[in-house]
């Protein structure tokens, strides 16, 4: 199919074909009295040049980049290798549609079942699907197919659960009946486990907790599985920071039935938000209450191996109202960024990215910590952020921070009321030795 | 072709009553519209079903149908084999291909089925 605009000549050949006089004939059957007599409230038209000064001028009003900033909670600044953007801005990677029919679409498919081995790989589960929206919508879609799975209506959400994970969460399920209990976190910043003893019953469906939580502390996945393996229920790990997986033990292994999350730290820039990638893997007996696009591996007619978008009996196009998703697409080019980024690094380099974040993080809460009223607000062991406590309230010292060029971090207390003066900083391999030292100089001069 | 001693639905399921259980199916016309059947969904052994509620599912490759219980009933059995051949249910929907055991529960649910000659007249109806 041809992208191109109609020149005047086609617009008079296709009125002269169908017989319609005027274009606006075309609109006869809307009612004379709310047709709009007048041109739309628009800008004129600009040339190529005039429209990228306006759109450089606007631009320029984001200072982001012009900041050295540690914010995380959920988006993560990592590098990205120069051959993710050059290989998946092709032409073949960029213009193609779904792959509904494989026999023109095998590059695509390969790459959607390439992604899908490699997700299985950091969960350590047995299926993953085609990729899903975002980390949030990734975790709701987990909650509703442990609902299906388990046919009970109460899920346990961590509060440690990124809060906006949470809201979709309640967005998704707001009048299907289910209901979201949340459970508190201790000391350590890891979920209260005596609390969530007492959340548990035989109407659970699911514990949902991340890891590493939005307070960047690493949660005991093995021991919340077996909690939750103890009332039938299923255990839902979520993981927002992609990369941590280089490190941490994959959640399947201890014991996740479900795995979901945020993919972006996998080569997709920031984006002001957007667009991310959601992934999800669960075990083999899930597979038929997994939504999204599944990537299988067949053999053609000649016994060549092939691929094909599978098991679509899942899907609200033949199971309607009962499938177990309305998503009918994945982020296709999202997640073809994150597997040649993570076939780029090889296990190997994913291994070493992780810990160089783990290992700066560790510099950065020391250099911190060591500054006069500041406190690491957890003790439990972390990945790349951590919250600190401070002695003044957050707004002003984000202000001070940001007199200096830095954004220090994210301030808790709007989702967390009870965290006062608390804010979240994270740190990733892209932080020098003296852009943290830096942040401590400065944080140690706004509070003095 | 339709066995005499079994009763049949509209929906094309078959029952095969045997005491106080009934073995449940779908017949030979239901698994020929269907195609290649790839995998059935059975339901819980000791789910209680009502008459015309779903028992299970019936997937081929593009499409999904629901098999009804023909009566009130709980379900004593499945038959695991489809789970590892689904295929049976087109190579015999009338023997090995049946999908559960019912204990029936009121035998008066059988009045309103049909006989094997009322259900073959019924198919020839739907050809026009």
């Amino acid at each position: 199919m041809s992208y191109l605009s109609l020149s005047d000549k086609d617009k008079k050949e296709m009125l002269a074909r169908t017989g319609v006089g005027a274009t606006d004939d075309l609109f006869c059957c809307i009612p004379e009295a709310v047709r709009l007599k007048r041109a739309l409230d628009l800008p004129a038209a600009q040339s190529e040049l005039e429209l990228v000064r306006t759109m450089e001028a606007i631009g320029r009003k984001n200072d982001y980049s012009r900041h050295l900033s540690f914010l995380g909670g959920g988006a993560y600044e990592h590098f990205i290798p120069t051959v993710v953007d050059y290989l998946s801005s092709r032409g073949e990677f960029v213009s193609p549609y779904t792959p509904y029919q494989p026999e023109v679409s095998q590059g695509t498919l390969q790459i959607i079942f390439e992604y899908q081995t490699l997700v299985c790989q950091l969960t350590g589960l047995d299926i993953a699907n085609a990729s899903l929206y975002d980390g949030s919508t990734g975790t709701a879609e987990a909650v509703l197919m442990a609902q299906r799975v388990t046919s009970r209506n109460k899920v346990v959400l961590a509060r440690s659960l990124h809060p906006q994970y949470r809201e979709v969460v309640r967005t998704y399920i707001k009048n299907l009946g289910v209901e979201a209990v949340e459970v508190g976190y201790g000391p350590d910043g890891r979920i209260d486990e005596d609390a969530l003893g007492r959340a548990l019953d035989d109407k659970t469906a699911a514990v949902v907790c991340q890891s590493p939580n939005f307070f960047g502390v690493v949660e005991d996945i093995q021991a919340l599985s077996d909690a939750a393996h103890g009332v039938k229920a299923l255990s839902v790990a979520i993981v927002a920071e992609a990369v941590s997986l280089g490190m941490l033990e994959a959640p399947g292994k201890r014991g996740a039935d479900i795995v979901a999350g945020e993919g972006q730290s996998l080569g997709i820039p920031l984006s002001f938000g957007g667009p991310y990638l959601g992934f999800m893997a669960c075990k083999k007996e899930f597979l038929r209450q997994m939504p999204g696009r599944v990537a299988g591996q067949t053999l053609d007619r000649e016994g060549r191996r092939g691929f094909v978008l599978t098991l679509a009996t899942r899907e609200q196009h033949i199971r309607r109202e009962r499938a177990t998703s309305n998503i009918c697409t994945n982020q296709a080019l999202c997640a073809l960024r994150a597997t040649i980024f993570m076939e780029t690094l090889g296990k190997q380099g994913l291994r070493e990215l992780a810990w160089q974040n783990a290992q700066k993080a560790a510099y950065a809460a020391d250099r911190l910590g060591a500054i006069p009223g500041v406190k690491m607000k957890f003790s439990g062991p972390v990945f790349n952020e951590f919250v600190v406590e401070l002695p003044k309230p957050w707004p002003a010292v984000d202000a001070g921070l940001r007199a200096k060029g830095i954004i220090g971090g994210y301030g808790l207390e709007p989702a967390y009321p009870e965290l006062k003066n608390a804010a979240l900083v994270a740190i990733t391999e892209l932080k020098t030795k003296d852009q943290i030292d830096r942040l401590a100089q400065a944080l140690q001069e706004v509070l003095s | 072709m339709y066995p005499n001693d079994f009763r049949y639905t509209k929906e094309h399921e078959w029952i095969k009553i045997e005491g106080d259980e009934a073995l449940v199916g779908i017949t030979d016309f239901a698994q020929h519209q269907l195609g290649d059947i790839i995998f059935v969904e059975l339901p819980a052994v000791g789910k209680e079903l009502a008459a015309r509620q779903s028992i299970g599912v019936v997937e081929s490759v593009k499409s999904v149908s629901d098999v009804y219980a023909p009566v009130t009933g709980t379900v004593v059995a499945v038959n695991e084999a489809l789970g590892q051949t689904a295929d049976l249910l087109n190579k015999d929907p009338h023997g090995q291909g049946w999908i559960v055991r019912i204990k029936i529960k009121d035998k008066k649910d059988l009045d309103g089925l049909l006989s094997a000659g009322d259900y073959e007249k019924f198919l020839e109806g739907l050809e026009h």
